[in-house]
């Protein structure tokens, strides 16, 4: 009886050391495999540096060869000319065959250089623009976007160091500061947004908090490397102010279960501040040191409760019209209090389209057509400022505009542009020196050239007409360049 | 007590039998067409990219997201071919079964000896990729590895049909082998004599079958042609009597032929991928390339 327990008792501590054993050789196992796998790649490399080595060589050894035999080398020389001379102007004449001549949706994402090496990709771009506008000074009342020209000559409004990556297995982070020269070229600086943003929720959900542009409509959430055009839409620029609508806040988005699809997003967001242009926005001083916005003295106007905070719920759903038509849909509103009183409150609205046309056999990326359209409303409750140098009474500004553009990718590394931008806001007392109130309408041609996915020169016209500026036209030539990784695009 | 057992048994059989296939999604279409040939009618198979599609440039189009939001199994090339699209789908997507080191995220490259991997990172030398050419299914053998993989993925993701898969790679496999045999018989009479290609995509067929392919109507990976290096070019075809300039569905044709008509050759049309009419299956692709080089030979003597 002693004796078969101690056989138990020693097969059962059998059993239990069986299972460390085994994992230890599995350890053993995968450490000789890496090891090996070291030592293969050691020697790869080794003689991948020999053949390059001697490759060199060879390369030498042939370049030189015919630099002892002058005179074929230069009959070669002039043959090439020739040759370079014709199939100039043979490529240039000839109509591009459908399957040849294709290209282009805004520049493709850039890859990653090495994604990963160093636990978070890199990237910087920059975009100047130089060019000339009958009004002397364009950023009075033509471009009002933080990003457009500021000045005749050469303007720099946005060069960007970007960082992403995984946080760890339960976020990804993103962030980006942006340096900007002003009229006299002093360099700004700001923190354009900063936010993780979750991967591993259940149920479709996703989580983003920190500082970010909110989900309203499809421009606002893009950074100007990807416009399609130099300046911002004007409508974006009276609803959202020059900074786009971008504040710390939290937002949750859910992927729905339909068969195409559908996201629903849900932004809370803190609302002060410029960046949240219509909301507890302290407005600009006048020259007597007195903040105002639209006209009306602006009170300092601190959080109170939830109901101060600035609401920003979007749902979009895409739809693929064919296999070469895809369409995207959204509607937006973002609620919350202004500073112009003590109850007033700010509704927006918006609803935004994007189509896009790409053939099956498109060569990177083109050709293509796309077409994008937002529409604003806003009712902004203004209270009343009796000791305004007009004295302005309580009541609700409505503005409303739209922009619509179409840009035709028409051959591989070329698009050309057109777009129609409109904004209305006359129905109530306001301050006529105001550029953020008022109607006017432009009209923006556009031609881009895209030497690669990392660079663009862009030539954009703009001709604009307002009630409190009269006719001006303006011509700007913007080049941009992108360096290191670069995130992939969304659509 | 009896009938209850009936019934749990009739409910586990019921069970078993509508058990929902493997969703897979393949980024490229050769990654799709490997895919079918293990997983057969035991997957239900997306293919992201067209066939006729440049692979590089695909959008990211939303409809992807919601693919890939109820797919069991990913697919990808890997090494970068779809670097300028892919991350933004999976932010999109929010399925953990698909994150990378999962079962469900099938990194095709891996386990594969890619060629070109440049010892500097410089984008003054064109659009390269970091982890080398990514266009490693030209090769056969390199299509048998990406199967065995994909197999392995498979059964442990679906461990009732594992034998089926692995049936089917053994398969797949064998008959790329025969294959193999008779491509090689066929292109032998040819073998060493260098084709022109638009974009270097071939290098992997070239080394596999023997065919030199460093003469490229690109300058630089992703840079159109430019007279002076189509001068370079012809040149070079003229002085080593090359006959054959390959071109892609996506590419620019008129170019190849621009070319051809300087030097007297012939410009064949590759497919980039299978998947079209008449190259639906892996095998059928790559006997499409074998009879295109050999048609183009023979009529060029």
């Amino acid at each position: 009886m002693k004796f078969r327990t101690l056989v138990i008792y020693l097969s059962v501590l059998g059993l239990a050391s069986a299972a460390p054993a085994a994992e230890s050789d599995v350890q053993e196992l995968k450490n000789q495999l890496a090891q090996l796998q070291a030592a293969f790649e050691k020697t790869r490399h080794e003689q991948q540096q020999q053949i390059e080595a001697l490759t060199r060589k060879i390369e030498a050894l042939t370049a030189a060869a015919p630099a002892s035999n002058p005179a074929p080398a230069s009959a070669a020389g002039d043959e090439q000319k020739k040759l370079e001379q014709e199939l100039a102007a043979e490529t240039a004449a000839a109509p591009a065959s459908p399957a040849a001549a294709a290209a282009a949706s805004p520049p493709p994402p850039a890859p990653a250089a090495r994604a990963g090496s160093a636990y978070m990709n890199l990237s910087y771009g920059a975009s100047a623009v130089a060019g000339w506008s009958s009004a002397p000074d364009p950023s009075a009342q033509l471009e009002l976007g933080d990003h457009d020209p500021v000045k005749r000559g050469v303007s720099l409004r946005n060069a960007e160091i970007a960082v992403d990556g995984a946080v760890d297995p339960y976020f990804k982070g993103f962030a980006n500061i942006v340096l900007k020269l002003d009229k006299n070229n002093e360099t700004s600086i700001e923190l354009e947004e900063s936010f993780l943003e979750s991967t591993s929720l259940p149920a479709n959900l996703q989580l983003k908090a920190g500082q970010y542009f909110a989900a309203f409509g499809r421009e606002n959430v893009q950074h100007p490397h990807m416009w399609s055009f130099v300046d911002q839409p004007l409508i974006l620029g009276r609803a959202f102010g020059p900074d786009g609508l971008r504040s710390l806040g939290a937002q949750v988005s859910w992927l729905a279960p339909t068969p195409f699809y559908t996201e629903a997003f849900l932004s809370v967001l803190d609302g002060q501040g410029g960046t949240a242009f219509s909301f507890r926005n302290p407005g600009e001083p006048d020259p007597t040191g007195v903040e105002r916005y639209a006209g009306r003295a602006t009170i300092d106007r601190p959080l109170r409760g939830p109901q101060d905070l600035v609401f920003v719920p979007r749902i979009a759903s895409s739809f693929e019209l064919s296999d070469t038509q895809t369409l995207l849909a959204g509607v937006s509103g973002a609620f919350g209090p202004n500073d112009t009183g003590p109850h007033a409150r700010t509704e927006i609205y918006g609803a935004d389209l994007f189509w896009k046309w790409k053939p099956a056999d498109a060569s990177q990326g083109f050709p293509y057509v796309t077409w994008q359209t937002e529409a604003l409303y806003r009712r902004f409750d203004a209270g009343a400022d009796p000791l305004a140098p007009a004295p302005l009474p309580a009541e609700t500004l409505r503005d409303s505009g739209f922009y619509s553009q179409l840009v035709w990718g028409f051959i591989p590394r070329w698009n050309a542009g057109l777009r129609a931008d409109y904004v209305s806001g006359n129905d109530a007392s306001f301050d006529a020196s105001d550029p953020f109130r008022g109607e006017r309408y432009r009209f923006s041609p556009e031609l881009t050239f895209f030497p690669s996915e990392f660079s663009k020169i862009r030539l954009q016209y703009n001709f604009d007409h307002g009630a409190a500026f009269g006719s001006a036209g303006s011509i700007w030539l913007q080049v941009e360049f992108g360096l290191g990784a670069h995130a992939a695009h969304k659509y | 007590m009896k009938k209850f057992l009936f019934l749990t048994l009739a409910l586990a059989i019921t069970a078993a039998s509508v058990r929902a296939k493997l969703r897979v999604v393949a980024t490229t279409p050769d990654l799709g067409a490997i895919a079918h040939e293990i997983g057969g009618d035991k997957i239900d198979l997306v293919t992201l990219a067209k066939p006729t599609e440049d692979p590089h440039f695909v959008d990211a189009k939303p409809s992807f997201i919601v693919r890939l939001n109820r797919a069991d199994v990913l697919i990808e090339g890997g090494a970068e071919l779809e670097a300028g699209w892919l991350a933004p789908l999976l932010e999109g997507a929010r399925n953990p079964k698909l994150d990378a080191g999962k079962p469900g995220r099938i990194a095709a490259a891996e386990g594969i000896a890619l060629l070109e991997v440049p010892a500097t990172l410089d984008r003054s030398q064109g659009d390269i990729h970091a982890s080398g050419n990514p266009h490693f299914l030209s090769d056969p053998e390199n299509a048998k590895i990406v199967a065995a993989h994909i197999a392995r993925s498979f059964a442990e993701l679906d461990a009732d049909d594992a034998a089926t898969f692995a049936a089917n790679e053994k398969s797949f496999s064998a008959r790329l082998d025969a294959k193999l045999t008779e491509w090689q018989r066929l292109l032998a009479p040819y073998r060493g004599r260098p084709i022109v290609t638009y974009h270097n995509y071939w290098i992997y067929f070239g080394r596999r079958f023997g065919f030199p392919m460093d003469l490229f109507l690109e300058p630089k990976p992703g840079i159109p042609p430019t007279p002076a290096h189509l001068a370079q070019v012809i040149l070079k075809m003229r002085a080593d009597h090359l006959k054959l300039i390959a071109v892609q569905p996506y590419q620019n044709r008129k170019t190849a032929e621009t070319v051809a008509s300087h030097t007297g050759a012939t410009v064949l049309d590759w497919p980039s991928f299978p998947g079209g009419p008449g190259t639906e299956s892996y095998e059928a692709w790559i006997d499409t390339i074998v009879q295109s080089i050999v048609h183009g030979f023979a009529s060029a003597q």
